[in-house]
């Protein structure tokens, strides 16, 4: 019934360019459907006439467009006409909404700087290695928007996360669909032989639960896991180091009791957290540094290297000893911390 | 050939369809219950497969193939949870036995799952025929299935002249599909674990039987139809995908209240809400398919979504149907040119995309 109304009320408003956009969007609609949105609708238009404005033309015609996107993509997730990868990463969620939410921190509080971009290969596998710090991962997620949003060719980093994000609910949901998986040799070697950017932080809880005092100290890489991984996939190693990152929550002490009793492995107490409660778990806003080294080629290694522990402990130190290098020359360079 | 579980609606379906094989000769379907279904021309044999009877079958017949998919996750009509255990375990053991002791036996197709990966945070995301489970299955089909795997590579080891082949299907799904999850998909809400969205894999009907025909017969050039594979269709689904593809509205729950959401609803009789469904439902599973594309040389026609839109379209649809909400968005998407773009006259709105 309401259909009637509004179809033919779009008609007569003969405009060139809208037309096709209408027609496009709608298929032909049958029978009557009973939604709330829709009474409002049909009489609402004629009403409000919008006072015309000169200097708004452009600006207007970027606003139709995105609004149009918008619904477009908002007519493909509510229908659940997507794809997601058997990673169960959402690419369209990630780089229309994620991506979006994340930015505001990433351009306006933590002022990022990137670095070096131009190190991550353009296609293929790559392997990026970088220090991990900061209380909460909020690092691995900067710098999955430093890619995300500074690469020439436009890549999508895949973060391999610890499991305990994939134990928490709602995190390990998020987390799957922003792209990271499981940090063990045989998602990293699925996704690098698919041809993926995987960004990995071999330090784990012993970098990001690291106590304040011990900033900026690269702490042991596991037991080099990730070297053998890209060795097998024969992608190259990109160090990365991140500065900034380690003061935004300045962890004075670790309540070991409340950890144990919560499950996590490091329970953080900061100047503020959990003294102000809620408010204490805003991270001070310093200014971060991200910088990609050269990469570290692996494909010239014959085929049984992956399984030689002398070479594996040599390689990571190198990535290691790279990483540690440029993180102090950042620091020299730092003006301030929070500047 | 010998099909066991033929009175369940895959093993009559298969029964049919492998009567028109040319290189079967004879067809011996066998249940410990009367199929409610059409056999064809197979000869069908009360037997159930937890009595030494079913080594008299074997004999009898002199079978050289068996196709045994009396493994399953729920019950045939009023059996109790315990009988369907016994089937799938004590069956299998006594059906190797038989197998074993009869020399004409060449062939031993067994259905498992791939269940018996099980679900957990920290399993890597695709798991792989040779993939260990970090969990292992702590009870119901998924412990079943393992068990008789076990059985059976056990029965390997002893009969190495009998070629085994071990299909771990995904959820099989399709118009005709009668399983748990299938029952889970047709509630009218579906209750969904808060905060988790898990992967699913799906195998259509379709796809199980021409598989299981691969599978039972003679190998085809370049590939070998003994060893272990996992069959799922293409492409992975997430559960909200799922429940907007279908029009069903969500109702996310802590998972202690699906726990008891479960309970009540598997207590009614609505469906089978086991403990380990509950885990596929929040960690997912998906399966890696290169054995079977590679070694089994079986492509499945329909992928994931399309054994999904299958089945979408053989139930009612759901209490929010996707062309009811899309075109919804379409009337929004409609009004919305001309709020933003009242002087559409001077400058034409330029179309999406």
């Amino acid at each position: 019934m309401a259909d009637a109304k509004v179809i033919p009320f779009d008609d007569d408003r003969s405009r060139p360019g809208g037309l096709p956009r209408a027609a496009r969007r709608r298929p032909p609609v049958g029978g009557t459907a009973s939604v709330s949105a829709l009474p409002g609708q049909a009489d609402a238009p004629p009403g409000p006439e919008e006072p015309r404005e000169g200097p708004g033309d452009g600006e207007r015609g970027a606003w139709d467009r995105r609004i149009a996107g918008g619904l477009a993509f908002l007519r493909r997730r509510v229908t659940g006409e997507y794809d997601v990868d058997e990673f169960g990463y959402d690419e369209e969620l990630t780089d229309q909404v994620l991506m979006s939410l994340l930015r505001p921190v990433y351009e306006k509080y933590f002022r990022v700087e990137v670095k070096g971009v131009e190190n991550i290969p353009a296609e293929g596998g790559a392997l990026i290695v970088s220090n991990h710090s900061g209380t909460l991962p909020l690092d691995g997620l900067m710098l999955q928007v430093a890619v995300h949003d500074h690469h020439p060719a436009g890549r999508h980093l895949r973060l391999l996360a610890a499991d305990l994000v994939f134990m928490l609910p709602v995190v390990n949901e998020l987390a799957r669909k922003a792209g990271h998986t499981l940090a063990c040799a045989e998602d990293a070697e699925r996704l690098l032989r698919k041809g993926e950017v995987v960004g990995v932080m071999p330090e784990g809880f012993k970098g990001i639960g690291k106590p304040f005092g011990e900033r900026y100290k690269l702490q042991r890489f596991g037991r080099g896991g990730f070297v053998s991984t890209a060795l097998k996939a024969g992608v190259p190693i990109v160090p990365c180091s991140i500065v900034g990152a380690e003061e935004i929550y300045p962890m004075i002490g670790n309540s070991k009791t409340l950890a144990r009793l919560l499950g996590f492995p490091y329970f953080p107490l900061t100047p503020t957290f959990p003294w102000l409660g809620p408010l204490g778990a805003v991270p001070l806003p310093t200014k971060w540094t991200i910088q990609f080294g050269e990469p570290i080629p692996t494909d010239g290694y014959p085929l049984e290297a992956a399984e030689d522990p002398m070479l594996m402990f040599n390689l990571t130190d190198q990535v290691r000893e790279q990483i540690q290098h440029t993180l102090y020359k950042l620091l020299v360079q730092r003006r301030s911390v929070f500047f | 050939m010998l099909v066991t579980g033929a009175a369940r609606q895959l093993g009559g379906r298969f029964v049919r369809r492998v009567q028109r094989d040319p290189d079967v000769e004879r067809v011996i379907a066998v249940d410990a219950v009367e199929p409610g279904h059409e056999l064809g021309d197979a000869l069908f044999v009360r037997a159930d497969i937890r009595r030494p009877a079913i080594a008299r079958v074997l004999a009898e017949h002199a079978v050289d193939t068996v196709v045994h998919l009396d493994v399953s996750g729920f019950a045939l009509g009023a059996q109790a949870r315990t009988a369907v255990k016994e089937t799938n375990v004590i069956g299998t053991m006594q059906l190797l036995g038989a197998c074993q002791k009869a020399p004409a036996v060449r062939r031993l197709v067994v259905k498992s799952s791939t269940g018996v990966y099980g679900s957990a945070p920290r399993d890597p995301a695709v798991f792989h025929e040779t993939t260990p489970p970090k969990s292992l299955p702590g009870g119901g089909f998924a412990k079943d299935a393992a068990e008789v795997e076990g059985y059976v590579r056990g029965f390997a080891r002893r009969r190495p002249d009998v070629a085994v082949c071990v299909l771990r299907f995904a959820n099989i799904l399709g118009p005709g599909a009668d399983s748990p999850l299938a029952d889970y998909l047709s509630l009218p809400v579906l209750p969904t674990v808060l905060g988790y969205d898990p992967r699913l894999q799906f195998v259509h009907e379709d796809d199980v039987m021409d598989v299981l025909s691969i599978a039972a017969g003679e190998p085809r050039r370049g590939t070998l139809n003994s060893g272990t594979f996992n069959i799922a269709g293409d492409g992975v689904l997430l559960l909200s995908q799922c429940a907007r593809r279908l029009g069903r509205p969500t109702v996310p729950m802590l998972l202690p209240a699906v726990t008891w959401v479960g309970q009540a609803l598997r207590a009614v009789g609505m469906t089978d809400f086991s403990p380990e469904q509950i885990r596929l439902l929040t960690h997912g599973r998906v399966v890696s398919t290169v054995q079977m594309r590679e070694t089994l040389g079986f492509v499945p026609k329909y992928s994931t979504g399309e054994t999904f839109a299958d089945f979408a379209r053989s139930r009612t649809p759901g209490l929010l149907p996707p062309d009811t909400v899309g075109r919804a968005v379409d009337r929004v998407a409609a009004a919305v040119p001309r709020i933003a773009g009242t002087d559409g006259d001077t400058h034409p709105t330029p179309s999406a995309r």
